[in-house]
């Protein structure tokens, strides 16, 4: 004997179905929201014991790198870090954003098309095979070609002149850092650009303005705070780029003078060393020290380049 | 010629030269990997697992890297897809425009911007919390949690274009918002959806820092969850540290693997995302 169907029933059924669901969905999504507070939380808890037996001054200027002794300077890393991020940047942010105002200004829209999916495969080539690219490509080139004409032309300048006998130096690490970040800057200040209202341009225009001028005098105007988050987006994903820069920037422990010196970044550090010698605590905790720095720098610049953003994207 | 059309002519100029600068450089590297990459690779390579004395040019292949990445991204894929799909429909249907959301929405950009050796070590902090040794398990947790954001914020784009006609007319049939949301929205977005599932699968199976401290390495094909896994972005980075010409070459070989897995993956998205309209209302 079946029972007979009960309409009220049914109905409880499904909007207890209903509620139960949000309640799954809410929790993930509050879990995913605590995930950066969290990861932060881990890194410091095992980070601790360092910062405990050095004080954070002395790890953060100290030049001196002996585990093994107990000297754990950061100081050779975190300069090694900025060398590398600062010369791809600067290789990196006019092509970017000249491309960008080309693809949102100028370019007609099947050109655009047809470029965008490939800045967008730039963007999905993995970072092992940007660094192949690097050591092939890049590393040969500043051995042979560039380093001894910056050498002969720029020498007496001590920013283009080295010792470095190889091409694996910080020139290697900006070169393709740069090539990396291209397609972020790209993507986020063309986003920025769009969103700039067609009617400033119309006016601009109205007024005789060549096209150039709207875009110097109007387009970039109003959309400047985005095209520094553009860059600032692109710098901090140079910032923790460990693989493809790893493999190009040789890897001696030193504070680089020059851009043709090797170097050695602070991914690089805790890629090569992190699970060797997790017999020494302290190795241990000043490795995901160094990652808890990289966390911070990170995070900082992403949380304010994304609140500039969100206010000039939103729709 | 006056002042401003030169002016607007070398800018226009400057701009192509950028342009072909980036693209030049996006063909400068398939052509490289696939120049360099091509000569070093046979059927041996992707049918064989490493044998004795492959590391100092000896016979073998890198299957198991080719397996291992795989399951690795697969795995990663499927335990980001079942936490992501939830909070891009909790972000769409339940809740909109609550300050909550807002913060989550941030907070995921955040997270896509954390570099992959955070997500690796942040891993490897948690493996050793659970007391686990480097494992296919290791790799597709740390994995999963780096694909989460991209995944979860493409879908929620994807489901924000679902025309809000639909949803109101089926809440005037009196479906709840879960039948909503399962019967609809999910149908409505399928195209998108899938290409946030490809995009961060193919994330996933490039990224070696993420699973350099958590899957291990291994010459043999994954056979547990909890023994280490190979990966083709290892296979690589490995290959080339060795000093032996030969063995590097196979480097630069697996690394054409790798490119070409991406470039399928990168046309098969595009595919999909013309195709599967046939639910579609619009």
């Amino acid at each position: 004997m079946s029972k007979p169907y009960d309409a009220s029933m049914a109905r409880r059924n499904r909007i207890r179905k209903d509620i139960f669901a949000r309640r799954i969905m809410k929790g993930l999504t509050v879990l995913a929201g605590l995930l950066v507070p969290l990861m932060l939380l881990a890194l410091y808890l095992r980070a601790r014991p360092i910062l405990e037996a050095q004080p954070l001054t002395e790890l953060l200027t100290s030049r001196v790198w002996r585990p093994l002794k107990g000297d754990y300077g950061f100081f050779p890393f975190m300069m090694g870090t900025f060398w590398v991020t600062s010369v791809g940047m600067v290789i990196a942010v006019p092509p970017s954003i000249l491309t960008a105002i080309y693809l949102a200004e100028y370019a007609r829209p099947r050109i655009r098309a047809l470029i965008s999916p490939l800045i967008d495969l730039l963007a999905g080539i993995p970072s092992v095979v940007y660094g192949v690219w690097g050591m092939l490509t890049v590393v040969p080139f500043i051995e042979k070609v560039a380093a001894p004409l910056l050498k002969r032309w720029l020498g007496v300048v001590p920013l283009f002149n080295s010792e470095n006998p190889t091409g694996y130096s910080v020139l290697a690490g900006g070169i393709v850092l740069a090539v990396m970040v291209f397609p972020i800057i790209i993507a986020v200040a063309e986003e920025v650009l769009s969103a700039v209202p067609q009617g400033l341009r119309e006016a601009s225009s109205a007024l005789g303005a060549t096209r150039w001028q709207t875009v110097r005098h109007v387009v970039l105007q109003r959309a400047a705070p985005g095209v520094v988050a553009a860059v600032v987006l692109g710098f901090s994903r140079a910032f923790g780029e460990t693989m493809a820069v790893l493999m190009v920037v040789g890897n001696v422990i030193q504070t680089p003078h020059s851009i043709l010196d090797a170097a050695y970044p602070l991914t690089a550090l805790i890629a090569n060393n992190y699970g060797e010698m997790m017999s020494i605590p302290l190795y241990d905790a000043a490795l995901l020290g160094a990652a808890l720095i990289l966390l911070l720098v990170v995070l900082i610049f992403n949380i304010g380049s994304r609140l500039v953003l969100i206010r000039l994207i939103r729709r | 010629m006056n002042k401003y059309k030169i002016e607007e002519l070398f800018f226009e100029w400057l701009m192509l030269l950028s342009t072909v600068i980036v693209l030049g450089s996006l063909i400068l590297i398939l052509g490289t990997v696939l120049w360099r990459g091509l000569p070093a690779l046979d059927l041996a390579m992707l049918t064989q697992i490493p044998k004795g004395g492959y590391y100092l040019g000896e016979e073998g292949g890198i299957l198991n890297a080719i397996v291992g990445s795989l399951c690795l991204a697969g795995g990663a894929t499927l335990l980001a897809l079942i936490i992501s799909l939830p909070i891009a429909l909790y972000l769409q249907v339940y809740a909109t425009r609550s300050r909550l959301i807002e913060l989550i929405r941030l907070s995921l950009d955040v997270l896509w911007g954390v570099p992959s050796i955070i997500y690796g070590a942040f891993g490897f902090t948690l493996m050793i919390l659970l007391g686990m040794r480097a494992s296919l398990l290791g790799g597709i947790i740390a994995l999963a949690l780096l694909e989460l954001p991209i995944m979860t914020r493409g879908m929620d784009e994807a489901i924000a274009m679902v025309p809000a006609d639909l949803k109101e007319s089926s809440y005037a049939l009196g479906a709840t918002r879960f039948e909503m949301a399962i019967g609809v929205m999910i149908r409505q977005a399928l195209p998108g959806l899938l290409t946030a599932t490809l995009l961060a699968f193919g994330r996933g199976i490039g990224d070696a820092a993420s699973v350099l401290f958590t899957a291990g390495y291994t010459d043999r094909l994954p056979d547990s969850l909890f023994g280490p896994a190979a990966s083709l972005p290892l296979a690589v980075f490995f290959q080339l540290g060795t000093p032996f010409p030969a063995v590097q070459q196979r480097a630069y070989a697996s690394a054409l693997v790798l490119t070409l897995i991406i470039l399928a993956i990168s046309l098969l998205s595009r595919r999909l995302a013309g195709g599967l309209t046939k639910h579609i209302i619009r």
